[in-house]
C-alpha cells in the first residue's frame, strides 16, 4: 500500500497513491482530475464542486468485512432522477479493490467479476429478469440510468464521460446483490451482498452534529 | 497541516426558509432530504434546491399532529433514530376508507427506519437488501424469506393523503403505490411498487407500550383496536402445547388406570348357578351362603349370567354385612330380545357396590320374572371383590379434553379475525371488523 509520490502537473502539491493499480485521482487541492501515464501524471480535467453529501464514508474511512481490512479510496458520485448515490472504491489489505455502494444509507458490497458467456444485452434486460452467474440466481429488482455526478480520490480506471449509463440491479433470496454495468460492451459484471453498517466495523467516519 | 486527509468538518443540519410563507424549516435529514414539508404552510419544498422551489401547495383546515412528534428521538435495538417524516396513507376498501400513518426515522450512520402505525397496531419496519421468493402454497400467492412463509394478506393501493417533516425521495400529496402484504405473525413482508422500481420491507409487529418506552413517550399508547394482519396471536403455539400436555396427562391417566387394575385384586369371591320358575308359589327370595370382603375398603361386582331370550327379569338385590347388618340394596334388570331384525339387551348384567368396607356378607337374592310366561330362568350369579373401574378414568378423560378444546377454538377464532381484515375474508362477514371509531 505504501504508494508512490508524486506532483500534481496543475498545481504541484504531492499526489498520494494508496493502491498501486489505481489509474486515475484527483488532486485534494486543485481538484485537477489527474490520470497516471508510464512515468508522469497528466491533468485529464477537473472535478466540478459535488453535490452537498451526507453520507457517513469519506476517503480515508476504513473498515472490515469478513475479516479483511480496507480503506476507502476514491468514489463516484452517480446522480439519476430520484438523487445521488455513492460508489465509494475500496482497497483491501491484500491489494484487491472492490466497491460499496451507499444509497440512502442502504450499503451494498460488490467486486468486478468475470461475467459468463452470455449477459443479457441493454435492450433485454427488464425488472424480474433472471439472470444466473457464479451459481447463483439473480432477479433484476431495478433498472437506473444514471451519469457521473463526479468523481474523487483513487480509481481503477479513467473515467469522467456525463452520459447517461444503464445500472440493473439484482438480487438474490439470501442477499447477495449484483450490478450490470452497461457502459460497457460488453457489461461489466460486479457481484456481492446487501450489507448492514454494523458489518462493515467502519474508523473515521464523518461526524455529524448532533448524533456524536 | 500538510496532512493529506483532513477531516471535514462535521457535518451541520440545515435550515430552510419556506419561499411561500416564510417560516424556517428545518432539515434534519442532511443532505438525506430532498423534499420537506413547511411546518405553517404545509408546502412541499424543494429542499435540495437553493433557490428553495415550492412543489406542491396545499392547504388543509384540519391538521394532524402526529402521535410521536417529530424531531423525537428513541432507540430500537439499541440504534438511536430520530423521527423525521410523517405521512398518513389511505386506502378505499369498497365504500371505507382506512387510514394509517407513517413515521420516517433516521440514524446518518444506519439509514432510515419506519414505524406504522393503524389503529393503536405498531410496526417497526425496514427495506431489505434480499428479494423474497414468492410462490403459490395451498393455491394462494406466498412468499418465503429466512426459513418462513408469509401468506398474502392483502394487495391494495395505498395514497398518501397527508405529510410533515422531511423525505429522502420525492413525495406529494396524492401519490400512490401499489403494495402487497404477504403475513407471518409477528412479521410482514410488504411489497411496494413504483414506477418499476419493486422495494420489499419487513415489518415486526411492536406493542405500542414499546414503542412508548423506546421514545420516552409521556402517556400511555392510544388502546389497540381490532386484530392487525400480523399481530402475534395471544394463541400463538398454545393449541400445540395444550394438545401436548392433554397427550401427557392422557398418557398418565391411561398409566394410572392400568395401575389401579394391576393392584385390583379382582377376587372372585362367590359364585352359583340358581334355576328361578317365575309364578311359583315359594317366595323367590333367598341369600346365599356367607363369603368375605377382604382387603381396604373397596368394590363389589354382583354379575348375573342368565339364559334369557325374548324375556325379561328383575333382580332386587341386597349386599348385607353379617356382622353389622349394613346393607347395600339396589335392583337391576336384565332383558334380552332378538329378531331377524337384530337384538336388543343382553341376557347379562353387572352392577358394581362402591366403598364396601371388609367383613363377612351375604347377598339377598329377590328375582322377580312375567308370571304369565312359566319359562323358567336359569343364571349364574358371581361376585368379585375389588374389581377396576374405568368409569373414573373416562370422565377425566373427557375433562382433560376441554382446555385444548377451548384454547383451539379462540385461537381459531384469533385467526378467523385476522383473515376478516384481509383480501380472503368470507363473503358472510361483511360486518366483521366491527369496531371503526
Amino acid at each position: 500500500m505504501s504508494a508512490p509520490a508524486a506532483n500534481c502537473p496543475n498545481c504541484g502539491a504531492p499526489v498520494h497513491f494508496r493502491w498501486s493499480s489505481a489509474v486515475q485521482t484527483t488532486c485534494e487541492f486543485c481538484h485537477s482530475i489527474l490520470v497516471r501515464t508510464d512515468v508522469n501524471l497528466e491533468k485529464v480535467g477537473e472535478v466540478s464542486d459535488l453535490p452537498p453529501d451526507a453520507s457517513p464514508i469519506q476517503i480515508g474511512t476504513e473498515g472490515v468485512y469478513q475479516n479483511k481490512a480496507f480503506v476507502v479510496i476514491g468514489r463516484i458520485v452517480y446522480e439519476y432522477e430520484q438523487g445521488y448515490w455513492n460508489e465509494w472504491h475500496l482497497v483491501y489489505n491484500d491489494s484487491t479493490n472492490g466497491w460499496l455502494s451507499d444509497a440512502q444509507l442502504e450499503y451494498d458490497l460488490s467486486w468486478q467479476t468475470q461475467p459468463p458467456a452470455h449477459m443479457p444485452a441493454s435492450s433485454e434486460i427488464q425488472w424480474g429478469a433472471q439472470f444466473q452467474s457464479n451459481s447463483k440466481s439473480y432477479t433484476a429488482t431495478s433498472l437506473t440510468k444514471a451519469h457521473y455526478r463526479g468523481v474523487q480520490g483513487e480509481l481503477p480506471f479513467q473515467y469522467w464521460d456525463k452520459s447517461d449509463l444503464l445500472f440493473a440491479d439484482l438480487r438474490t433470496p439470501t442477499g447477495d446483490f449484483a450490478t450490470i454495468d452497461y457502459s460497457e460492451d460488453p457489461p461489466l459484471l460486479f457481484e456481492g451482498r446487501a450489507v448492514e453498517f454494523d458489518d462493515l466495523h467502519f474508523k473515521n467516519l464523518r461526524l455529524f452534529e448532533g448524533w456524536s | 497541516m500538510a496532512s493529506s486527509i483532513v477531516t471535514p468538518p462535521v457535518v451541520k443540519p440545515k435550515s430552510l426558509n419556506c419561499p411561500g410563507c416564510g417560516a424556517a424549516v428545518e432539515i434534519r435529514g442532511f443532505a438525506h432530504t430532498l423534499n420537506a414539508v413547511c411546518p405553517n404552510c404545509l408546502s412541499v419544498l424543494d429542499a435540495t434546491n437553493p433557490q428553495i422551489e415550492i412543489l406542491q401547495r396545499f392547504q388543509r383546515k384540519e391538521r394532524i399532529q402526529p402521535k410521536i412528534p417529530l424531531g423525537t428521538r428513541g432507540k430500537l435495538a439499541n440504534i438511536p433514530y430520530e423521527v423525521i417524516g410523517f405521512q398518513r396513507r389511505e386506502v378505499q376498501s369498497d365504500s371505507d376508507v382506512y387510514c394509517w400513518d407513517e413515521y420516517l426515522l433516521f440514524n446518518p450512520y444506519y439509514g432510515f427506519r419506519y414505524l406504522t402505525e393503524y389503529q393503536g397496531h405498531w410496526n417497526v419496519v425496514r427495506v431489505l437488501g434480499a428479494l423474497p421468493v414468492e410462490t403459490v402454497s395451498i393455491g394462494k400467492p406466498s412468499v418465503e424469506f429466512q426459513g418462513r412463509r408469509y401468506r398474502h394478506f392483502d394487495s391494495l393501493q395505498a395514497r398518501t393523503n397527508y405529510i410533515l417533516g422531511e423525505f429522502p425521495w420525492q413525495i406529494r400529496v396524492g401519490d400512490v403505490v401499489d403494495d402487497r402484504d404477504f403475513v407471518s405473525p409477528p412479521y410482514m413482508l410488504s411489497a411496494e411498487t413504483t414506477s418499476g422500481e419493486l422495494t420489499w420491507s419487513f415489518a415486526e409487529y411492536t406493542p405500542g407500550k414499546q414503542i412508548w418506552a423506546a421514545f420516552q413517550l409521556p402517556g400511555s399508547p392510544p388502546a389497540t383496536s381490532g386484530i392487525f394482519a400480523n399481530q402475534p396471536s395471544p394463541y400463538e403455539g398454545r393449541p400445540g402445547s395444550v394438545w401436548r400436555t392433554w397427550l401427557w396427562l392422557t398418557v398418565a391417566l391411561v398409566a394410572i388406570a392400568l395401575i389401579f387394575s394391576m393392584i385390583s385384586s379382582n377376587k372372585e369371591v362367590f359364585q352359583n348357578t340358581y334355576l328361578f320358575t317365575p309364578g311359583s308359589k315359594t317366595d323367590a327370595s333367598f341369600v346365599t351362603p356367607t363369603f368375605e370382603l377382604t382387603g381396604r375398603t373397596s368394590n363389589v361386582e354382583i354379575e348375573v349370567h342368565t339364559d334369557l331370550n325374548n324375556n325379561w327379569a328383575y333382580f332386587n338385590f341386597a349386599l348385607i354385612n353379617e356382622d353389622t347388618g349394613q346393607d347395600f340394596d339396589f335392583g337391576r334388570e336384565v332383558s334380552y330380545y332378538r329378531d331377524s331384525d337384530g337384538s336388543e339387551g343382553s341376557p347379562k348384567d353387572s352392577a358394581i357396590v362402591s366403598r364396601v368396607p371388609s367383613g363377612k356378607y351375604y347377598l339377598r337374592v329377590e328375582p322377580e320374572m312375567e308370571s304369565r310366561t312359566f319359562q323358567s330362568m336359569s343364571y349364574e350369579l358371581t361376585i368379585r371383590r375389588d374389581v377396576p373401574t374405568h368409569l373414573f378414568f373416562w370422565i377425566a378423560g373427557l375433562l382433560l379434553l376441554i382446555p385444548p378444546i377451548f384454547v383451539s377454538v379462540r385461537a381459531a377464532g384469533f385467526e378467523a379475525a385476522r383473515w376478516r381484515e384481509s383480501d380472503y375474508a368470507s363473503s358472510t362477514s361483511s360486518g366483521g371488523g366491527g369496531d371503526d371509531d
